[in-house]
């Protein structure tokens, strides 16, 4: 446990540039709390990772906090051996379907097309290469004839579409989504499968963070089990066992009551 | 590509063209109507006191003098408005867009005291202090001062964006109020001026001011409308933008920077408490119209300078009427009338196409409970006879109310499903029976599959799952039978009935 | 500098005016619809010029009605724009607010040559002159400010304590309120009332300016340095007692310095209420910046949770 959290100790040496994601001792706190606990995670490359655990967990703050999008309180993380913000071309991001506002004017296409603003730089406008890669997007999650389509018509699963083919038009190499399958129905849960392992197939990384212990050991050939401390990490044939599930679940009750403690001082 | 989305692609040049266009004639006229600008009277009559509150309104001539911009001083003002809405409608629908309206108002209202400042300070060091280059420098570094404690106060502590704001308005309009009190008991000028800041005024304008705040609003204008691609990220989806490695927090910075350049030219004419209904009514107006952002930036643009235009003319031709208050009206009239009367998301529009479904649910629920009636007196669901049935045994059927049952059974008589049998009893048409089968057996298989789907059903439908059987299509019910066959659930009665006849009465 | 019984007076009708406004203020907060007394203070013109348009007077009840009336209908149009023309919530209060202000604005310069009534003193209020304006409370001579912000006061304690579970339950989870049968929605216009009515009472006297700041300010303060309820409302009125009172002391000292004679009383209150949220702010005791930058993850304890999983070896 590294006793300071300085940004500026940050040493990557021992992240090899062959590994998608390697985090060291990292820990994480909302306000005073702690949601995750000196993570040590090494991803290696070509996987389709499932990151399991129950609600509370810290699956969707290890995907943030991988992604800057949430300070570390300590720890370092690396992307092919260097800190994202030097690796941003080779990561893609799915965030959760409810985090933005589907209401907004704009259209699939154009959502679609936001995958590549970050090749396209400042002031330079979407063209028609852009919206060709947008488009072929959408045709590999099979929804192309709905991106002149307003967004807010769109049905669950269709979002959820949308936002694979935004990271897809994004053409990286480390995919990272937060809760792709939440809420959509079997066929979109399908299809997303099935570009998951197309993605695999090509030799990309895809980290998935799902809660459905029935599908595990069919969808991901690499499993993360976390409770706000990495349970354990490996191969999932090796790793979705009984036990560690018992550990990464188990921690549960505890929790819970924990929680309902919190919320009683909260309300008294 | 449509016409609409090419002229929004062009509208950066659309913008510069019609700004630059209103600066030259603008400027040419200046030469020999400058003479104009001291004999501009509004309202010539002085009027009797038992008149005063009377509008004195205005004659043909005034009139066409105002529409045409002939006099000098009414074309700067009118202008520098119109300039104005434009900038506000744009860099409004950036702030709508990023649900920050509101902090647009707290800005307005933290400028206060930096232009207190800017006026003690431009007296102190011998000038006149209402000179307006200085005012709007101090407005501005008091803009973003406000601007940046906000988004302190929101970074650093467990209280929300609305405290924030609520914070930065009152203590900084406090601190101004505290000023302006010291001001006013300054002996070297007159602050009568300053008070004009908070409400707004026509003031004549002089042809420096006019070009500066018509700078200042091009100049944003172009600002966001080159930031167009960035700035709808921020809105959209702030975390993607930040993971993409856009700076969002200077994002943020630079559009609520927009809306202090914005409010501060406009103070002057619509006055700081007023200016922010500038910047949020034209593009929540716009809103309605259409769904492309592109689109709506426009629509606001047009609106914000169709409303600067007409409020600044009419308060130019009816006295005592201030200029911003007359704006924000127009403003807010459009907004009414867009919120009502917009073809899609209009009211109107809304509460009529709800009111259609409810109709086509009342008429289908009406039609299903016939079926069950006849159903219930065949001797065997295969075959099910068309027979006369009471409308006793109908209103039984479901808890509807007696007059509510007359009034749809009156809509389905008129569209032929229904005829009235001997002796007051009810029958159903060919064509109503067909329906009727075809409904009732759409409502069996919804109602199968939610029962044998019932652990994911309800996650996997995106509408009320109640209100879905109404609106299933045929596609959708080739495919639930689909599904349910391969479940093997059986499927329901009425087997006769052919699954996919679609109706064109209820299609309609 | 000279304090008179004047100054007492005008310290108490502002302390006075700092509790009526910071009881309802902290469920504004807590509700996250802080913005709600700025839009409603400005939204009462209107009101205020058309009950002054009818009666000829200030201060009489048909003009504290309609500006009352006024100010709830800010809050229910609000509700209707945001709800049917699906409008984001600050923005339909955005609209609201400056069209009635708009409104207002247009009645009270179109009559102003009539007469007395300037936008101004909306706004500013002449504090500095409520203690001239006595009227005989029990043989007493007191301010006509006190007694009619002080009945107010009273009235909104008497509501919030006799309320108060309610309340609480309802700004803390509005869903839940609704099922135990305390419509959340009833009391949200019950709040707004209350916001319209303190804003009516206080602006001739004090202006509006004061009520918005002390409707947030005081409770955000006081929120900075406690979570729980009662102790926040507590606090709330303590920040703005002590601020009314800097505040008028800084009035009549601060522009001395400067050679000055002095400034809007009601300006430097709510500047006042600013610099002591300031100083919570920087120097809270546990969420205070300060004491954020000195702690460290160090800080952070193993929680007690983990312990029961076990560490992966």
């Amino acid at each position: 446990m590294s006793p300071t959290g300085d940004a500026a100790s940050e040493d990557l040496s021992f992240h090899p540039d062959t590994v998608p994601l390697a985090v060291h001792d990292l820990t994480v706190a909302y306000h005073r709390k702690p949601v995750l606990w000196d993570v040590d995670l090494d991803i290696p490359e070509g996987k389709l990772v499932g990151i399991v655990g129950p609600n509370g967990a810290g699956k969707s703050t290890l995907l943030k906090t991988c992604l800057d999008l949430v300070p570390k309180a300590s720890g370092e993380v690396g992307i092919y051996g260097k800190p994202y913000s030097e690796q941003r071309h080779l990561v893609a991001y799915v965030p959760q379907r409810e985090s933005v506002d589907w209401d907004f004017p704009v259209s699939v296409l154009d959502l679609v097309a936001m995958g590549t603003y970050r090749r396209l730089g400042w002031f330079r406008r979407v063209g028609k290469k852009e919206r060709d890669q947008a488009m072929q997007a959408l045709e590999q999650v099979g929804i192309a004839h709905l991106a002149d389509r307003q967004i807010s018509q769109l049905s669950g699963g269709q979002q959820q579409r949308t936002f694979l083919a935004r990271a897809l038009a994004q053409d990286a190499q480390v995919y990272f989504m937060d809760e792709p399958f939440a809420a959509v129905d079997a066929a979109t849960e399908e299809a997303i499968i099935a570009i998951l392992q197309e993605l695999n197939q090509k030799g990309k990384t895809c980290l998935v963070v799902h809660h459905d212990l029935a599908t595990v050991s069919r969808y991901f050939d690499w499993l993360v089990l976390l409770n706000m401390r990495i349970v354990a990490s490996g191969p999932t044939k090796e790793v979705f066992t009984k036990e560690n599930l018992e550990k990464t679940y188990g921690g549960r009750l505890s929790l819970l009551n924990d929680a309902a403690h919190a919320l009683a001082e909260v309300v008294r | 590509m449509n016409i609409i989305s090419v002229i929004s692609r062009l509208q950066v040049v659309i913008v510069v063209c019609l700004i630059g266009l209103f600066l030259v004639s603008c400027s040419n006229g200046h030469g020999h109507s400058h003479g104009h600008s001291h004999g501009h009277s509004h309202g010539p009559k002085p009027g009797g006191s038992l008149a005063r509150t009377e509008i004195v309104w205005p004659t043909a001539e005034e009139i066409t003098d105002v529409a045409f911009l002939k006099n000098y001083n009414t074309r700067l003002v009118v202008i520098s408005a119109t300039c104005l809405g434009i900038a506000a409608g744009i860099v409004g629908a950036f702030l709508l867009m990023r649900k920050r309206s509101l902090m647009g108002d707290a800005l307005a209202h933290s400028t206060l005291p930096g232009i207190a400042v800017a006026f003690i300070v431009m007296v102190l060091m011998g000038g006149e202090g209402k000179s307006l280059p200085g005012l709007i420098l101090g407005a501005t570094i008091a803009g973003v001062l406000g601007l940046l404690t906000m988004l302190a106060i929101r970074n650093t502590t467990r209280l929300r964006d609305d405290v924030a704001m609520g914070f930065v308005l009152s203590v900084s309009f406090g601190f101004g109020l505290v000023l302006l009190g010291i001001i006013q008991k300054m002996p070297q000028a007159s602050a009568a001026g300053l008070e004009s800041f908070i409400y707004g005024k026509t003031a004549s304008m002089v042809a420096v001011d006019f070009y500066l705040t018509s700078g200042i609003a091009l100049c944003a204008a172009v600002a966001t409308l080159a930031l167009f691609k960035e700035f709808t990220l921020l809105c959209f989806d702030e975390s993607f933008a930040a993971t993409e490695g856009w700076p969002t927090l200077w994002l943020d910075i630079l559009l609520l920077g927009l809306v202090t350049a914005v409010t501060v030219i406009g103070m002057q004419s619509v006055g700081l408490i007023l200016i922010i209904a500038f910047l949020i009514t034209p593009p929540a107006a716009a809103r309605f119209w259409t769904n492309r952002l592109s689109t709506m930036v426009l629509l606001s643009a047009v609106i914000g300078a169709v409303s600067g235009w007409l409020g600044a003319s009419i308060s130019a031709l009816i006295p005592r009427l201030p200029a911003g208050a007359l704006i924000v009206v127009v403003t807010s009239s459009i907004f009414l009338v867009s919120m009502f009367l917009a073809p899609s998301r209009g009211i109107f529009a809304r509460s009529w196409r709800q009111r259609n479904l409810r109709k086509k649910v009342d008429r289908q629920h009406l039609l299903r409970g016939a079926y069950e009636i006849l159903e219930a007196n065949s001797f065997d669901s295969e075959h099910v006879a068309n027979r006369s049935f009471s409308r006793a045994e109908l209103l039984a059927k479901r808890t509807w109310k007696a007059k509510q049952l007359d009034r749809i059974i009156k809509a389905e008589t008129s569209f032929d499903h229904l005829v009235a049998g001997p002796s007051g009893q009810l029958q159903l048409s060919e064509s109503g029976f067909g329906e009727a089968a075809r409904i009732t057996r759409n409502h069996r298989l919804w109602e199968i599959y939610l029962v044998t789907h019932a652990d994911i059903a309800p996650s996997h439908v995106d509408r009320d799952a109640d209100m879905v059987e109404h609106i299933l299509e045929a596609d959708l019910v080739r495919r639930l039978e689909r599904e349910l066959r391969n479940r093997g659930a059986s499927i329901p009665s009425p087997h006769l009935i052919p699954a996919s006849t679609e109706n064109p009465a209820t299609a309609s | 500098m000279n304090w008179t019984s004047f100054d007492t007076w005008i310290v108490v009708v502002g302390i006075v005016t700092a509790i009526a406004c910071a009881v309802p203020g902290c469920f504004l907060v807590l509700r996250k619809m802080s913005m709600m007394g700025d839009a409603i203070s400005h939204a009462v013109l209107p009101g205020i010029a058309v009950g002054f348009l009818l009666t000829g007077s200030r201060s009489s009840l048909p003009m504290f009605l309609a500006a009352a009336l006024t100010g709830v209908l800010t809050a229910v149009f609000t509700q209707w724009v945001s709800k049917f023309g699906r409008v984001d919530r600050g923005a339909a209060m955005g609209i609201v607010f400056t069209t009635l202000f708009a409104i207002g604005l247009i009645l009270i310069v179109r009559a102003a040559d009539n007469v007395d009534l300037d936008p101004g003193c909306v706004l500013y209020g002449a504090m500095e002159l409520a203690p001239l304006d006595t009227v005989s409370f029990l043989s007493f001579q007191i301010p006509r400010a006190v007694l009619s912000i002080g009945s107010i006061m009273l009235i909104n304690i008497v509501i919030i304590a006799a309320l108060f579970k309610e309340f609480r339950i309802s700004s803390f989870d509005p869903g839940l309120a609704d099922t135990l049968g305390f419509s959340s929605n009833k009391l949200h216009y019950l709040l707004m009332t209350m916001v319209a009515v303190t804003t009516v009472a206080a602006f001739e006297a004090v202006g509006s300016i004061i009520v918005i700041a002390m409707l947030i300010v005081p409770p955000a303060t006081a929120l900075l340095l406690t979570r729980r309820l009662v102790p926040m409302i507590l606090i709330s009125c303590g920040v703005g007692t002590i601020a009314a009172a800097l505040g008028h002391y800084g009035a009549i000292t601060i522009p001395g310095w400067f050679g000055f004679d002095s400034t809007s009383t009601s300006g430097m209150m709510a500047t006042a209420t600013g610099l002591l949220f300031v100083l919570a702010w920087f120097f809270g005791p546990t969420d205070g910046l300060l004491s954020q930058l000195l702690r460290r993850r160090q800080d952070l304890e193993e929680p007690e949770a983990l312990r029961s999983v076990s560490a992966p070896d």
